[in-house]
């Protein structure tokens, strides 16, 4: 493989850990969309480059899917709700932002130091990709535990996906059909999710995670 | 014989960045003047700037020390020193194994040392002020600046300015986020060292908008000129880092003929007036921080530093 | 021969001791206490720097048949104590000489002088000695003499707490350096040390000891967490004794770390390097951050000296992970970087302190709330004050840039270990060790500027004097070694080359051949620095700037108020205090720190009372660890005390049945 191939596919999976990044880094609810379909966008780009290296056609469909679902369709689905339901638009973190990007490092090292030593017979691509996929998978776990608002832990749960599709197209070898159900699977979460915070809203006036905790019996 | 053209080439370099400097600040004002749909100063106002404060009367507060006087020619040699081992127009001249990146930003720190000194000698709160928030602005742009080094290390195998340029324009660098990633830090730093918008105003004399003006409040005449002159020369050191750095194209290495130098001049200034374009444009565009959001501006360039190296041990070469 | 000259110096500074307390009404021991120490120590300089440069000599090593009988007394010079030798000896020099001068000022000599002395035989002993015994011996005589000068002036409440904390941490210490001589000699009790270093101890056991000395000598350094005594001791005791302990006993600290990890324990392990990387990188950052809350300017480098500590053992654990690795030029360089860190230290932090000794002897304030302007009243000790916070804010061209660069380019080395936490980890501390550098410096310009600078805030400031010849010698013989280290760094690196030698088997290229004094500390293409070239380049261009300005310019200089943009305010309270300048810094680091919170208690309108201003910080590691730990040990003596109240029934019953469970053991095991 030579040279410019693997330096541009270090180059988009690299960017995707800089937009996970970015995400943990906004405060305000329609940047936090506009970033989000930036890393679909990544993805979707990384996994064309990686149907152009690896002469899979199939994977085109992968990336098209990942470009329209997740770059188009679900940021304005989430746009429309969160107007619809009058969500304010500032995040509140647990913690502060300087910390939360410090974790953030030490979660990229410690996928460093977990994923190349294991893979030491793969090919080079492969080791990197699965290394950074794993610390997107990461960086989308801190920030669902890292952000009090709903609509921020779904992003993150949004961002592990495309982590998970990044390792797919790395391990050289996904399904169109596993691609498609998942994909559908995602949208019937989200069109669940949705549902359940319009009910959580009419409900409780908020969908705050730390009003709610109050419901169940949680802090005072 | 050899050591004589060196010697000269070297002292060109010196006597050309003080020259240039500024006719860059001057440049970058018209061009900010000119995207606000006015005709701004005219280009080389700033030299009639500093020969007007040379002409003038020094006006020394009555408990001022021997700091206050002597900080001006402190901080213009050593940033004078700096940028002149800075490759403009060609790499690997004769002093230039004197410093390494990591030497010239401590130069660059020694400078800022005096300074604040000297903004902390007459014992008024607006140098205090100015002194407090530069210490803090630079804890927060050296450990990023040391990242970007670490990262350009790791690839040139060299703190070497000239072993970097070197490498930059050779074949083995290929296409890599790292650098992208390392210069968008650079930049950062560059901003907020500078005194520029979004970390600082240059242009204001408002008190509570002002880091480095806040600083030499108290300066007049020809101390003044001194100090502004070397302010113009950070920052064309800092252009000229970034150049020589990300930008080698066009170069020439140390003995090489005239015609050599020459297009290293000429590629030189262009890439000067571009960055100055960039700029304005990027000033213009941009509002101005509150002081206590200048950390997150540069806590966000150290992550990029941190994760460019980090990205680098598991891209191919290393 | 050299051996036995350094321990006559010994017993020179013994019988000086003696004398002290002999001659204690006279007015004049003061005078030939410190010129007999002043003498001692020249002598013990020059044997010191001959052996280290003369690199064909043997190492000398005596046996004295006092101490132990089984055992005896073992001394040795070799090019590791040849090397601290000059080291404790340079800042006893200095001391001595300042003491000459601040000495007159002492209020009960009584108390300093006979200890004075001991203390840097002390310190001298622990350097030479050769087998376990006289190296606990020396290092408790160390201790007990320092704090006996800590306890100087008892009739100040803080100094009886800061003299009690430091007696347990000492002794904790020691007690742990104890059983660390105690896992290295094994079952067979070879306590000398040429036995320890042929001895092979296990994975374990060499982990074990490797923790112990980490704990032991780290404590006396100022390695965080066990550093709590530092601020409150060396700024109890008078200058001169404060510059010793922190310019040098923690380097007699550092020693010991070194001899008995790199000398004595044979080939580390790969994650040796990084523990004692780690300690260093949060000694370096915690060090400063503490510095930058203090306004009490002892205090304030006391913290320093934590931060500096930091920095070596950054550079001490560097070696350790090359060295487990094979590379074992890059472990020189790590190791020559760290021990040219701490000569480097021990000049400019006694220089800071003599400077703070200055400070308190004209004005009688610590505090640097209630300074200012001094740069008007006492312009030399400004000077050396100034040379001084340069050196050690790493900036060039003084010393304190060279080790600093010097540990940086090792740090750049860090790529090539094959581990991956080494190789993540290195680059972290890095950052950090970026971030202590330019704190520092932030530190020091709040400490010259919030003392020397600006207006005199209190009527003791206005009315100081410069302080006596003595001491300003004391003062500028340091700043022409810092100027010299730092313009001439390569003839110090060479110097240093023997101790790598010894230590690791390999050393740096020889500086002294480089192209016009240059320092290339690995390959010419790779990094260079050439301090006199600098030195010499900003000297021409700053003149030249002065000759074309002045000669072009207008010469009208008037003086007028202070401009202060048109609202001059005569009070010098509307000055930047040190604690307003530590603000931003505080509102930035000291949040998440130090929980560092600031409380404006402003009146209603209409009451007239002042505003005021408070910053509660918390000193989170004392909350964590030292507290919980006092109310263990005071409840532990609450239960205990029960039994100060027993019958004559009850003890004799205590002693029969110890002595009944001792016999069943004896038994069982037989």
């Amino acid at each position: 493989m030579d040279h410019l191939s693997l330096d541009v596919a270090h180059m988009f999976a690299g960017g995707l850990v800089l937009v996970s990044f970015m995400l943990l880094y906004q405060d305000r609810m329609f940047g936090l969309l506009n970033i989000f379909a930036l890393h679909a966008v990544v993805v979707s780009l990384s996994v064309a480059w990686q149907a152009y290296i690896q002469f899979a056609p199939h994977l085109y469909i992968t990336a098209a899917i990942a470009l329209v679902v997740k770059a188009i369709i679900i940021p304005v689905a989430l746009h429309r709700i969160i107007v619809r339901l009058g969500i304010h638009r500032t995040i509140e973190t647990v913690g502060g932002i300087g910390l939360t990007m410090l974790a953030g490092i030490g979660l990229v090292a410690l996928s460093i130091m977990v994923m190349l030593p294991i893979t030491a017979e793969a090919g080079t691509l492969t080791r990197e990709d699965l290394a950074f996929s794993l610390a997107v998978i990461l960086l989308g776990l801190l920030m669902m535990i890292s952000r009090r608002n709903a609509i921020s832990q779904i992003i993150g749960f949004m961002s592990i996906e495309n982590g998970l599709i990044l390792a797919a197209t790395a391990a050289k070898g996904m399904p169109l059909v596993v691609e498609i159900s998942v994909a559908f699977s995602i949208l019937v979460a989200l069109t669940v999710i949705g549902i359940f915070l319009f009910r959580i809203r009419e409900r409780f006036d908020t969908v705050d995670v730390y009003e709610l905790e109050r419901f169940r019996g949680g802090h005072p | 014989m050899a050591l004589i053209y060196d010697l000269f080439v070297q002292v060109a370099q010196l006597l050309l960045v003080l020259a240039l400097a500024p006719l860059l600040t001057g440049y970058i004002r018209k061009i900010k003047a000119n995207l606000l749909r006015r005709q701004g100063p005219p280009l080389l106002q700033p030299y009639r700037d500093l020969l007007k404060l040379i002409r003038k009367e020094v006006v020394l507060a009555e408990n001022a020390s021997w700091i206050f006087r002597v900080a001006p020619y402190l901080v213009f040699a050593t940033t004078l020193i700096a940028a002149s081992l800075v490759p403009t127009f060609a790499t690997g001249l004769v002093f230039s194994s004197a410093a390494d990146l990591i030497a010239i930003v401590a130069l660059l720190g020694s400078a800022r040392f005096i300074l604040a000194l000297a903004g902390l000698d007459v014992g008024t709160s607006f140098g205090g002020i100015g002194s407090s928030r530069e210490m803090m602005i630079a804890s927060l742009a050296e450990p990023a600046m040391l990242m970007i080094v670490f990262t350009l290390s790791l690839l040139a195998g060299s703190t070497q300015l000239s072993s970097v340029s070197a490498f930059m324009q050779g074949p083995d660098v290929g296409l890599r986020v790292s650098l992208g990633m390392a210069l968008v830090a650079l930049i950062m730093v560059a901003v907020a060292e500078n005194a520029r918008i979004p970390v600082d105003n240059p242009a204001t004399h408002l008190e509570l908008t002002m880091i480095h003006e806040a600083m030499i409040l108290e300066y007049s005449g020809r101390h003044l000129a001194v100090i502004e002159a070397a302010a113009s020369l950070k920052l064309l050191l800092y252009f000229s880092l970034i150049a020589c750095l990300f930008a080698p194209w066009g170069i020439a290495t140390a003995g090489q003929g005239v015609v050599a130098m020459a297009i290293g001049v000429a590629s030189y200034i262009a890439k000067l007036a571009a960055g100055g374009l960039l700029l304005a444009v990027f000033e213009t565009g941009t509002a101005k921080m509150r002081v206590f959001r200048v950390s997150d501006f540069l806590g966000a360039a150290l992550m990029l530093g941190l994760l460019a190296a980090l990205l680098l041990f598991v891209s191919r070469s290393v | 021969m050299a051996l036995t000259v350094l321990l006559i110096c010994v017993g020179v500074f013994l019988g000086s001791g003696v004398w002290a307390v002999l001659g204690n009404r006279s007015s004049s021991t003061s005078f030939w206490v410190y010129s007999f120490s002043l003498a001692g120590s020249t002598l013990a300089l020059c044997v010191a720097v001959v052996a280290l440069i003369d690199t064909e000599a043997p190492t000398a090593t005596l046996q004295l048949p006092i101490g132990l009988p089984w055992l005896g007394a073992h001394f040795r010079l070799d090019a590791l104590s040849a090397l601290f030798i000059v080291v404790v000896n340079l800042g006893s020099l200095t001391a001595s000489l300042y003491g000459l001068g601040y000495g007159r000022h002492e209020q009960t000599p009584g108390r300093v002088l006979p200890f004075y002395p001991t203390f840097l035989a002390g310190m001298n002993l622990v350097v030479l000695a050769d087998d376990a015994f006289t190296f606990l011996l020396a290092w408790e005589f160390m201790s007990l003499a320092s704090w006996a000068l800590v306890m100087a002036h008892h009739r100040i409440g803080a100094n009886l707490k800061a003299g009690y904390i430091y007696l347990l941490m000492a002794s904790f210490g020691t007690l742990t350096l104890l059983l660390a001589f105690g896992l290295l000699a094994g079952a067979d009790g070879g306590y000398d040390f040429a036995a320890m270093r042929a001895a092979t101890p296990s994975a374990g056991l060499a982990a074990a000891v490797l923790a112990m000395a980490l704990i032991g000598a780290g404590s006396k350094a100022g390695l965080v967490p066990l550093h709590v005594w530092l601020p409150l001791a060396h700024p109890a005791a008078p200058s001169h004794v404060s510059a010793l302990m922190s310019g040098v006993m923690t380097k007699v600290a550092v020693y010991g770390f070194v001899r008995i990890v790199f000398d004595l324990l044979g080939p580390p392990d790969w994650w040796w390097g990084g523990a004692v990387l780690v300690l260093g990188g949060v000694s370096a950052v915690m060090g400063v951050l503490y510095a930058l809350m203090q306004h009490d300017l002892k205090r304030l480098l006391a913290y320093h000296t934590v931060e500096n500590i930091g920095i070596i053992f950054i550079g001490l654990g560097l070696a350790l992970c090359f060295q487990a690795n094979e590379m074992q030029l890059a472990a020189a360089l790590a190791l020559t970087a760290a021990l040219f860190h701490v000569f480097n230290h021990s000049v400019f932090k006694s220089l800071l302190f003599f400077g703070a000794g200055a400070v308190l002897g004209a004005t009688g304030e610590r505090d640097m709330e209630r300074l200012g302007g001094l740069i008007h009243r006492m312009p030399l000790t400004a000077i050396a004050f100034l040379v001084g916070s340069i050196a050690i804010s790493a900036l060039p061209p003084f010393n304190g840039f060279v080790s600093e660069w010097l540990t940086f380019q090792a740090i750049l080395l860090s790529p090539k270990l094959p581990q991956w936490l080494l190789k993540l980890l290195v680059p972290a501390v890095g950052a950090m060790l970026a971030l202590s550098a330019a704190l520092a410096a932030g530190c020091f310009v709040k400490a010259f500027g919030a003392s020397f600078l600006g207006r005199a805030r209190s009527e003791a400031a206005q009315n100081a004097e410069e302080t006596d010849a003595a001491s300003l010698t004391a003062m500028f013989l340091l700043v022409l070694v810092c100027l010299l280290a730092g313009i001439l760094p390569g003839y110090f690196m060479d110097a240093l080359a023997p101790v790598t030698r010894q230590l690791l088997g390999a050393q740096l290229p020889l500086q002294q051949q480089m192209q016009w004094l240059t320092i290339v500390p690995i390959a010419t293409g790779r990094s260079s620095y050439n301090g006199l070239l600098l030195f010499a380049m900003i000297a021409v261009a700053g003149f030249l700037a002065v000759y074309v300005i002045h000669r072009w310019a207008s010469h009208a200089v008037r003086r007028s108020a202070i401009w202060d943009c048109g609202f001059p305010d005569d009070s010098p309270a509307a000055q930047y205090s040190a604690g307003s300048f530590a603000q931003p810094i505080r509102r930035v680091y000291g949040a998440v720190v130090f929980r560092a919170r600031e409380e404006v208690d402003m009146p209603a309108p209409g009451d007239c009372r002042p505003a005021k201003f408070h910053v509660h910080i918390r000193d989170l590691i004392w909350d964590a660890l030292y507290a919980p730990l006092e109310s263990v040990v005071g409840f532990v003596a609450d239960w205990l005390s029960k039994v100060q109240f027993w019958t004559i029934r009850a003890y004799l019953t205590l002693v029969f049945s110890t002595l009944v469970g001792l016999l069943v053991v004896l038994s069982i095991w037989h």
